[in-house]
């Protein structure tokens, strides 16, 4: 039982990083109907700029933690926000219009570049981050030594994660912007006649999704402590699978398939085997997508000719 | 394929070519370009330039300016203004220059007329093209013997990897240029075959050509196994599936070690035979059987005519069965799904024939992979791999062979030459390393080639056969992907 709910709260903290990153994709898919490839490079972008932007300030004295934390969040979040707005405008917003497949293949491109690029200026090697915010609070102990523990740390992701999604869900059902929108994502061509900038709106989402992202890497990076120019990929493909299983374009959905992800993944690794953990996640998406292939809270497609 | 002209709109790649011109009138800018303005060629051109550097200054201070290394005790910041400053000194100059010379330099818009004309020369090009490809590699050995005697090894070894590439575009060309299915897995059949080749050579003491067809088999049975249950899913979702599979194969070759022997590979595959005469030194080895003397460049000569027959065997294939009623299904499938189950097409069908044959061929170029590393191992068949077979099918033109072939030329051919650049060690100073940069440019390069050429290099994506007679309802309603 113990071992259990310590393993529940270990999957919502990794659900939540998850989930944060599946934003990005849902919304990026909602809007302009592609595959945001390089959204797990944004995300490992973030994880960086919050790592150097950490060593500066050390650098410069500064060393108030909470303060230290504000301003990394500030940096990450707007610098990395600048990087998916400028992916967007060179690599996606050339080929609007163009054929489903093109950008795709220019979002592969720029995850594999972009992947490059954080190797060649910031070297392969991993790159350790020392334990920022230790302690927690033990919620259990049973009488054979094992403990459940709520460190600060998970908290603070659990509680941000919660903040974010309130936050962000206002942000789309009540703000004009959000509603801007959810008009492009109905029919971008009806939105622009009736006064929608469709342009911006786009660059928007993909600037709001690269700040959540990299609020996502600045987590992962005091969660795990350590991170390399790889992280990006798998963190990618997995968050784009909670997208899928929570029901592309649903933002609810998105936590919700995050979090799910991120429970099977550490209960298959704490029950069964660490190895496949990721084969279990990608079955999971795969059984979904075949029975259910709107996803969890999705709006079924209809097909219409 | 000269029987009509590839540039009306009768046809659905004239159609769509123009629907794509139109679609660029009306909204297509270059990047970073604001609403035309009155003011002057040179200041818009300074003012953009000044934009673009500021947004270079910004994103790359992070990478640039600061690196961060291990060292003893932690991270260690090391702070590089100049690399930062000379980074934003390029982007201003670059942007400066593409600005005054490009984007806003008068220039007169091609006719219609003439568009047409490039777009026919453009056809009778290709066709041009692959003949002289064709002769160029029958040639090659012949060729690089007297041309580049003190070098054809390494060439000889560059193109047959480029034709293994040149095979697996073709190969994936079936299942996304002419079905239109987007597979982002295929990477997995090139591992089944290859695992397949290694795994009955080892256990059964099979030889390479028993095998070969035994990789394409299994590799084609793997492809309705995991067709079958994904093959109803819309475009996006099949993709993210057929990624999904291609990771679990290779994570379970990863870890089941009795088998695969894990993270450490297969070691020890033979080495392909000539009826039975083997390319090695000494007693009923192939030197010795004709009474030459023996060169281990035989063997490369050797590999390369393997995997030139197979390459040109996919092709062959591939071309033959455009023209027979399941190649003409499969070209209405990527046309139109709906209108294909509503002349009764049984579509499930006809997507796995199509990802079968994709996934015979991986099979057939993964046993040859194995065959000519002598080693395999799952780290060579990462998703990274499946990148850049789809990057070539799509770069290369969507359905078109030659742009396949052209397109491994430039971007593994290209890409690869960037090792013996020793301008670049020059430029950069001794500790530049070119092989580090390879697969940065290789993502520039798609990126770049992909908003530069949105249809690829060679487009001809015209269905084998087609209704001559002017569409009735504009392509704009009916462009893949749009109309449902």
């Amino acid at each position: 039982m113990e071992y259990f709910l310590q393993q529940l709260i270990n999957g919502i903290t990794l659900g939540s990083i998850y989930g944060l990153i599946a934003i990005g994709y849902t919304m990026v898919y909602g809007i302009i109907g592609m595959i945001n490839f390089a959204h797990g490079e944004i995300f490992m972008i973030g994880s960086f700029i919050a790592l150097t932007a950490f060593l500066v300030l050390a650098s410069l004295g500064i060393t108030f933690l909470p303060l230290v934390l504000l301003i990394i969040l500030i940096v990450a979040m707007g610098f990395t926000a600048l990087w998916g707005w400028s992916i967007e405008r060179v690599a996606y917003r050339p080929l609007r219009g163009s054929f489903r497949l093109a950008p795709l293949i220019t979002a592969i491109g720029m995850s594999i570049f972009l992947q490059n690029f954080v190797q060649v200026t910031q070297g392969a090697r991993i790159k350790p981050l020392p334990p920022q915010i230790t302690g927690g609070v033990t919620l259990l102990s049973s009488s054979d030594g094992i403990v459940v523990q709520l460190s600060t740390m998970q908290m603070i992701i659990i509680v941000t994660t919660v903040v974010l999604m309130a936050g962000f869900t206002t942000v789309i059902n009540r703000t004009s912007l959000g509603r801007q929108q959810r008009a492009c994502e109905q029919d971008q061509k009806m939105a622009a006649l009736l006064g929608v900038n469709v342009d911006r709106t786009i660059s928007l989402t993909f600037v709001m999704g690269a700040g959540l992202a990299a609020v996502a890497g600045i987590m992962y990076l005091l969660y795990y402590g350590v991170i390399d120019f790889y992280i990006g990929f798998l963190a990618g493909v997995k968050a784009f699978t909670a997208a899928v299983l929570g029901g592309i374009g649903s933002l609810p959905g998105a936590m919700l398939g995050g979090l799910a992800i991120g429970l099977i993944e550490t209960f298959w690794s704490g029950y069964f085997s660490v190895e496949y953990k990721d084969v279990a996640a990608f079955s999971i998406l795969a059984i979904v997508l075949i029975f259910m292939p709107s996803g969890l809270l999705g709006r079924p497609e209809v097909e219409k000719v | 394929m000269s029987s009509f002209d590839p540039t009306a709109d009768t046809t659905p790649e004239g159609a769509e070519r123009q629907d794509e011109e139109r679609r660029r009138a009306a909204q297509g800018e270059p990047p970073f370009v604001e609403a035309a303005t009155p003011e002057s060629r040179l200041a818009g051109s300074l003012r953009e330039a000044a934009i673009t550097a500021g947004i270079v200054a910004a994103i790359t201070l992070f990478f640039f300016a600061f690196r961060t290394e291990i060292a003893i005790g932690g991270l260690e910041l090391t702070v590089r203004w100049p690399v930062w400053l000379s980074w934003i000194a390029i982007a201003f100059v670059g942007r400066f220059l593409l600005s005054f010379f490009l984007y806003r330099a008068d220039r007169t818009k091609a006719s219609g007329a003439a568009k047409g004309a490039r777009g026919a020369a453009a056809v009778g090009l290709g066709k041009v093209l692959a003949v002289v490809f064709l002769l160029i590699a029958l040639t090659l050995p012949i060729l690089l013997d007297t041309l580049f005697p003190s070098q054809n090894r390494y060439i000889l070894d560059l193109a047959i990897l480029i034709l293994t590439y040149v095979m697996l575009g073709w190969g994936l060309n079936i299942v996304v240029g002419l079905a239109g299915l987007l597979d982002l897995g295929y990477v997995a059949f090139y591992a089944v075959g290859a695992y397949s080749f290694a795994l009955l050579s080892q256990n059964f003491g099979l030889g390479f050509w028993v095998c070969l067809p035994m990789a394409g088999l299994f590799a084609a049975l793997w492809g309705l196994m995991l067709g079958f249950p994904v093959l109803r899913l819309r475009g996006d979702y099949l993709a993210i599936v057929t990624l999904a599979f291609g990771e679990i194969i290779r994570v379970v070759l990863l870890n089941w070690a009795d088998f695969t022997g894990g993270p450490n590979g297969l070691l020890g595959i033979p080495k392909p035979t000539l009826f039975g005469l083997e390319f090695s030194r000494g007693e009923g080895s192939f030197s010795d059987y004709f009474g030459l003397d023996y060169s281990p460049i035989q063997r490369f000569v050797f590999l390369y005519y393997i995997i030139l027959a197979l390459a040109l065997l996919t092709n062959f294939i591939t071309l033959r069965l455009r023209k027979l009623p399941v190649g003409r299904a499969w070209e209405a499938l990527r046309e139109d799904e709906i209108a294909c189950r509503s002349l009764g097409i049984n579509t499930t069908n006809v997507k796995l024939t199509a990802f079968a044959t994709g996934a015979m061929f991986g099979g057939f170029a993964g046993s040859f992979f194995a065959t000519r590393q002598g080693f395999i191992s799952p780290e060579s068949f990462t998703f990274m791999e499946s990148a850049i077979i789809l990057a070539i099918v799509v770069l290369g033109g969507l359905g078109s062979q030659v742009g396949v072939v052209i397109a491994s030329v430039v971007m593994i051919g290209g890409i690869e030459m960037l090792r013996n650049l020793g301008v670049l060690t020059d430029f950069f100073g001794p500790s530049f390393d070119p092989t580090q940069y390879r697969m940065l440019f290789f993502g520039l390069a798609m990126v770049l080639i992909m908003v530069w050429k949105p249809r690829g290099l060679v487009s001809s994506r015209s269905p084998s056969a087609i209704y001559k007679e002017k569409k009735k309802i504009g392509a704009d309603m009916v462009a893949q992907g749009e109309g449902h």
